[in-house]
């Protein structure tokens, strides 16, 4: 997967968060919008792009949507 | 995997029951207007039935069983088996099994008991009363199963209460040669505390400090006595487990998947059950959802998902059935069922 395919399907899960607003580089969990619900859409969507399977501690340990793309390709 | 085939029984009807009292996760102030419409979307729950002060589950199964018996026109005498799958008994003692026995009209013959489990129960306690009714020759039997969930959460626990509702429901069985049923259950204790009510037990014994709120987050507080529930562990457990345990039990059975009918899920969450649905790759018809108007209830979901989207096929036709339960324990389980025309009283509310 590239880096950008992931920051749109990641972006694509916000309900009201500019897609556009969203780079490599956002701090996620500091976003308005970001909260339980998106971890769950965010988990759904990495299991069935990926086929990985991401916990509340990984969500937890990363900052940046780039940091979060690290993470699932090291699993 | 725990795949096994119980032959000669069969299921004769199907009824459920609800509260009354519906409250709204549109008016759910824990969380903003854009969380709720989020929520609503996600979770897919929009409405929750709740059971007042004093309404036990068992008297939601009663409601059900009663209506059942009488459209069934079976002879109270006859039922040889009664089950209870809940964990919101009436008492801690005695078994609630007993005090439904009593009441329904059974004989002194009938063998009753309880059984502790939610999410995955009435899978589970269809495999039990099917085993003990196939040496029993026109014997009958009865499953109940229900919960009032909304007595065991905190309603300042943003993370419990917009997903739990309360329902009972009864289903009748009885002895037939040459039909059956196939099971596949399966157990992980590790996630024992993924899903708990820590205090009130014998592990944790009441104490003043039970009932001491605890704010773990803005949003969430609760008390030892409460519900406490780790969502994303439950997400991840479902998306992994469910999709492999019906695929088993199919292949194990040799049973062509796009032959079967209907899949009804555990309603727990519609993003975690669109997610196993894609997984199996069955067609978005042959799922049905009854969580937008009810909620998460426990154990009673699957017969409430077919009494309140299935009734006209169900009682009309022949239907080729998986069902699939997950959850607390945890405990998870699949069964396939085939149904012919049977009896499904509309939904009673008390």
């Amino acid at each position: 997967m590239s880096l950008q395919t992931f920051v749109t399907q990641f972006a694509d899960g916000f309900n009201q968060t500019d897609p556009a607003t969203i780079n490599p580089h956002t701090e996620f969990r500091k976003l308005e919008e970001w909260g339980s619900m998106m971890a769950l859409i965010t988990i759904a969507m990495v299991d069935s792009e990926y086929g990985k399977t991401l916990t509340a501690e990984d969500i937890k340990g990363v900052n940046t949507v780039e940091e979060l793309y690290n993470l699932i390709n090291s699993k | 995997m725990a795949v096994f085939t119980v032959p000669n029984i069969d299921i004769k009807g199907i009824a459920a029951s609800v509260p009354k009292q519906v409250e709204d996760n549109e008016q759910f102030s824990l969380i903003n207007e854009a969380e709720r419409a989020m929520f609503i979307k996600t979770v897919g729950i929009r409405y929750r039935r709740v059971a007042e002060a004093g309404v036990t589950a068992s008297d939601l199964c009663y409601a059900a069983a009663d209506k059942l018996l009488n459209e069934l026109n079976w002879n109270r005498e006859e039922v040889k088996v009664l089950v209870f799958v809940t964990q919101t008994p009436d008492y801690i003692i005695p078994n609630t099994s007993s005090l439904l026995q009593e009441k329904l009209g059974l004989p002194k013959s009938c063998l009753v008991f309880d059984i502790n489990l939610g999410c995955s129960g009435y899978v589970y306690g269809l495999s039990v009363v099917a085993s003990l009714l196939q040496n029993m020759p026109n014997g009958k039997g009865l499953l109940l199963v229900g919960d009032v969930s909304t007595a065991t959460i905190s309603k300042h626990d943003k993370s419990t209460t917009p997903l739990f509702s309360d329902a009972g429901s009864a289903t009748a069985l009885q002895h037939e040669a040459g039909k059956q049923m196939h099971f596949n259950l399966q157990t992980d204790g590790k996630g024992y505390d993924d899903i708990i009510v820590p205090d009130g037990g014998f592990r944790n014994r009441v104490t003043e400090k039970s009932f001491e709120q605890v704010e773990y987050e803005k949003g969430i507080s609760r008390s030892g006595l409460d519900m406490k529930l780790d969502g994303i562990k439950i997400f991840n457990f479902a998306l992994r487990e469910v999709a492999p345990n019906i695929n088993g039990l199919l292949d194990d059975k040799g049973i062509d998947k796009s032959t079967v009918d209907y899949f009804v899920f555990h309603q727990a969450n519609l993003l975690m059950l669109e997610s196993v649905r894609k997984k199996l790759k069955v067609e978005t018809e042959k799922v049905p959802y009854s969580l937008y108007d009810f909620g998460n209830t426990s154990s009673a979901t699957i017969p409430l998902t077919i009494v309140t989207k299935l009734r006209e096929q169900i009682q009309q036709q022949q239907l080729k059935l998986l069902l699939s339960g997950f959850g607390v324990g945890l405990s998870w389980g699949s069964a396939y069922i085939e149904t012919d025309n049977i009896v499904c009283p509309q939904l009673i509310e008390i």
